[in-house]
């Protein structure tokens, strides 16, 4: 009902039915009371309350929690609605618009060579996305190239080595403690020239956003990355692990300050984490969520669907 | 921008203007947001509601002392209750026959494996002679990855590889260190998920077979309102006895650590600071409920500082500060030494007293007279930078130009330079002859920088 709502199609994609099954865990778990509560309440002070709560719990933060209950409130008023249901729906809606990208992908246009950084603080899951992505955009027919741009974590590169073999793609590394803007520049090379690749998909070493001299660093990839192909890189994508809280907000704005951050994967969301916070962050900074992680296995990598996700977390 | 918990309450009893006994008006107008401030830490949300009605309970018919005005009696009582809550530091559980066993569990990528090896460095140094073991077989890389931090501390790592159970590798490891007389037994396991039953399954025979004195939870600080569910699936399944909290380098509040607390009772041992293996420091609770407070957390900077300037750094500005012979040259230098510590407007608010100040100044605002001071400076001949004397009507005027600055911006910035050498000559004297050397451990001086955004 809620699909026909946004105009969606009846047939669920392959990528929106491994999210809902994932999250399908949650949904006897806080927000699927959500659901639970509009179907049993009136609609009331305290219902709002409850609700403020349940966001709350959800790592969607005070001010966006506010926000949306205010919204759905005003709404409520104006639309003269009167069921729970309907207040649900609004709710809903209000969420998803929220998460709704004004921007498509740019790593599926037309382009010689794509050049995708992956940025996150440590330990997100960085690597294990990029061996994912590399899975997904080989078997979409793209020549996928990895670059082993963490040259710091203890056996990162090694790693990295073990996904681009399970992915089948080639991987251009060097000796840890090594340079990355140097590992990068190589690895631009070789996708343009030996490896003829279209896609180079470059990891990095984690690092908080605190720490300037890192975040430098991350600059100065980028700075080579441009010289060497035009606009690149193409997408900038800051790795979230779903289980994050308030901080998520922090790490998105400076990420996006001095990397430049395009888009969001939300990992680790087959935990019962709710990742709620990307919520803020696509009110508060525009970054839309492209990916979700929900799981350690090469497969486990779904397009985000903000329809999907909402309904997954909240339950039908 | 963290407006901090102080500077609310601050302006919550403004209005109130409170006298004598703390009434249950101010007390509720304050802990709307204590409460606010604790969620913002990420501290559990359920937690947040206890604690609160605790403190409420307490600070309601509170005497306002003398000393201190509402605001900052009921941080106190807030303060208070936090350490309270938070529980004293406790020390690894060696107590039993050698070897003693720690294992170290968690959610993934929340930092076991570097955890692992900070202990058996710390323990090390405390006399043990500690064994690391690579009992996850799954996260690729993971058995190379201890190795080699097992390497760079010099400290053997067993292994069998990723094809054998994991409780097989941790049952012939403890053998193993029996055999050559290790002292404590260090498990790093592979990260899950708390709702993964064959994972968790895994967690228990492991447990069983080598009975830890220590089950340590491994905590990521960024943690959301999770935490509290996250921990108690794992106390629940492998008892633990304490908790690690990793990655509080960063600016993360951490309330987590307060919530899993709350819900398990166990102590916070140990505090992770950075991805170095040195970087492991004892828990203390005062630090910690500043942090979750939000308020100014000198410490903080000064370790941010000293990341950033190298010790030569350091060492060369204060012999100058001493001598009094302060350059432009000098203040460039220190200019690019603080840039490197992040936003001004972060710095700021880490000072206690000048949150306010923080606030005030507006941070593009602030980036943009760096920037012009940085260019003034740029415009300057060397001989101009080392000797401020010779700075004519005409070398200014030359001096704004270079610059795209006026003749009143370049002014200002040559007298507010004269004022600042002569404040730090008077400390760079009196401090050089009070502390002699001071191990390099030493910020930048922030006096001075000041004075650039006070107008
Ligand atoms: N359950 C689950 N685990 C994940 C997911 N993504 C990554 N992980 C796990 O999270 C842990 C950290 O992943 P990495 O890919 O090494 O993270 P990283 O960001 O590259 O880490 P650093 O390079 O150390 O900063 C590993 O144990 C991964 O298996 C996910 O979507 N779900
Ligand atoms: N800044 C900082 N980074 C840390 C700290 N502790 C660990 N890390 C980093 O966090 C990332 C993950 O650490 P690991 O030790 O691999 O985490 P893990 O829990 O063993 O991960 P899995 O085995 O995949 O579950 C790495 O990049 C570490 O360098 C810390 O206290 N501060
Ligand atoms: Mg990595
Ligand atoms: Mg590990």
């Amino acid at each position: 009902m809620f699909r026909r709502l946004f105009g969606k199609k009846e047939e669920k994609t392959q990528d929106e039915v491994r999210l809902e099954e994932s999250l399908q865990k949650t949904r006897s778990g806080l927000f699927g009371r959500i659901g639970t509560l509009f179907q049993a309440n009136e609609i009331t002070d305290e219902l709002w309350e409850e609700l403020e709560e349940l966001l709350i719990l959800g790592d969607v933060g005070m001010e966006t929690t506010m926000e949306l209950v205010q919204r759905t409130q005003e709404r409520v008023r104006r639309e003269g609605i009167k069921s729970t249901q309907d207040a649900y729906l609004v709710l809903k809606q209000e969420m998803v618009r929220m998460l709704e990208p004004t921007e498509p992908l740019h790593i599926d246009e037309p382009r010689i060579l794509t050049v995708v950084f992956v940025v996150g603080v440590n330990g997100s899951g960085k690597t294990t996305t990029l061996g994912k992505l590399a899975y997904r955009y080989k078997q979409r027919g793209r020549k996928v190239v990895l670059c082993a741009g963490d040259t710091f974590r203890a056996a990162a590169i090694d790693q990295l080595r073990i996904w681009a073999e399970r992915a089948g793609v080639d991987i251009i590394a060097q000796t840890p403690g090594s340079d990355p803007a140097a590992v990068l520049f190589d690895a631009i090379r070789a996708s343009q020239e030996s490896r003829q690749a279209d896609l180079l998909l470059v990891d990095t070493a984690g690092r908080l956003q605190t720490k300037y001299n890192l975040m430098q660093e991350l600059e100065k990839m980028k700075r080579v990355a441009a010289k060497q192909v035009h606009k690149a890189p193409h997408e900038v994508l800051l790795v979230l692990d779903a289980s994050t809280g308030q901080n998520a907000i922090l790490q998105a704005k400076a990420f996006k300050e001095t990397a430049g951050v395009t888009g969001i994967v939300l990992t680790k969301l087959d935990g019962t984490s709710k990742g709620g916070a990307v919520l803020s962050i696509q009110k508060i900074l525009g970054v839309p969520v492209r990916f979700v992680g929900t799981g350690e296995g090469i497969e486990d990598l779904a397009e985000f669907d903000p329809v999907a996700f909402v309904e997954g977390l909240l339950g039908e | 921008m963290f407006e901090s918990l102080s500077d609310k309450l601050q302006a919550v009893f403004d209005k109130l203007a409170t006298k004598g006994k703390l009434t249950e008006a101010d007390v509720n107008a304050a802990l709307r947001e204590v409460r606010l401030a604790l969620l913002e830490a990420d501290v559990n949300y359920k937690v947040v509601k206890d604690f609160v009605a605790r403190v409420k309970e307490r600070a309601i018919g509170v005497e306002v002392m003398e000393s201190l005005t509402p605001a900052q009696q009921v941080i106190k009582i807030v303060h208070e209750e936090l350490i309270e809550l938070l529980g004293k530091p406790a020390p690894l559980d060696l107590s039993g026959p050698p070897p003693n066993v720690i294992m170290l569990v968690g959610l993934q990528g929340s930092g076991k494996t570097t955890t692992a090896a900070k202990l058996a460095l710390h323990l090390r140094k405390n006399g043990q002679r500690p064994l690391l073991v690579a009992a996850d077989i799954y996260r690729p890389a993971a058995v190379k990855q201890l190795q080699i931090l097992g390497e760079q501390i010099d400290i053997p790592v067993y292994s069998e590889g990723t094809e054998v159970p994991a409780s097989t590798i941790a049952k012939n490891a403890l053998r193993h260190a029996r055999e050559k007389a290790y002292t404590v037994v260090i498990l790093d396991t592979a990260g899950r998920l708390q709702i993964d039953e064959q994972m968790m399954q895994e967690l228990e025979q492991v447990r069983m077979v080598t009975q830890p004195r220590d089950v340590l939870l491994v905590v990521d600080a960024m943690t959301g309102q999770e935490a509290v569910r996250v921990a108690q699936g794992f106390h629940e399944r492998v008892p633990i006895t304490g908790l690690i909290m990793t990655k509080i380098d960063g600016d993360a509040r951490g309330g987590a650590a307060l919530s899993i607390r709350q819900v398990t009772g166990v102590p916070i041992k140990f505090l992770g600071t950075s991805e170095k293996l040195n970087g492991l420091e004892p828990f203390q609770p005062d630090r910690l409920a500043n942090r979750i407070l939000g308020m100014g957390d000198v410490l903080t900077l000064i370790e941010r500082a000293q990341e950033a300037i190298t010790e030569e750094e350091a060492r060369a500005m204060e012999e100058k500060l001493a001598y009094g012979d302060f350059d432009f040259e000098d203040f460039l230098q220190q200019l690019k030494q603080i840039k490197k510590l992040g936003p001004i407007t972060d710095l700021l608010g880490m000072i206690p007293g000048m949150n306010k100040m923080a606030k005030a100044v507006d941070p593009q605002m602030a980036e943009k007279n760096l920037k012009q001071v940085e260019a003034i400076i740029n415009s300057m001949t060397r001989q101009e930078r080392r000797n401020p004397a010779l700075l004519n009507a005409s070398r200014r005027r030359r001096i704004a130009r270079g610059s795209g600055t006026t003749v009143q911006d370049v002014n200002a910035l040559v007298k507010q330079f004269r004022e600042m050498r002569k404040l730090m000559k008077q400390l760079g004297l009196t401090g050089s002859k009070k502390k002699g050397r001071h191990r390099g451990r030493r910020g930048p001086n922030l006096g001075g920088l000041m004075d650039l955004f006070g107008g």
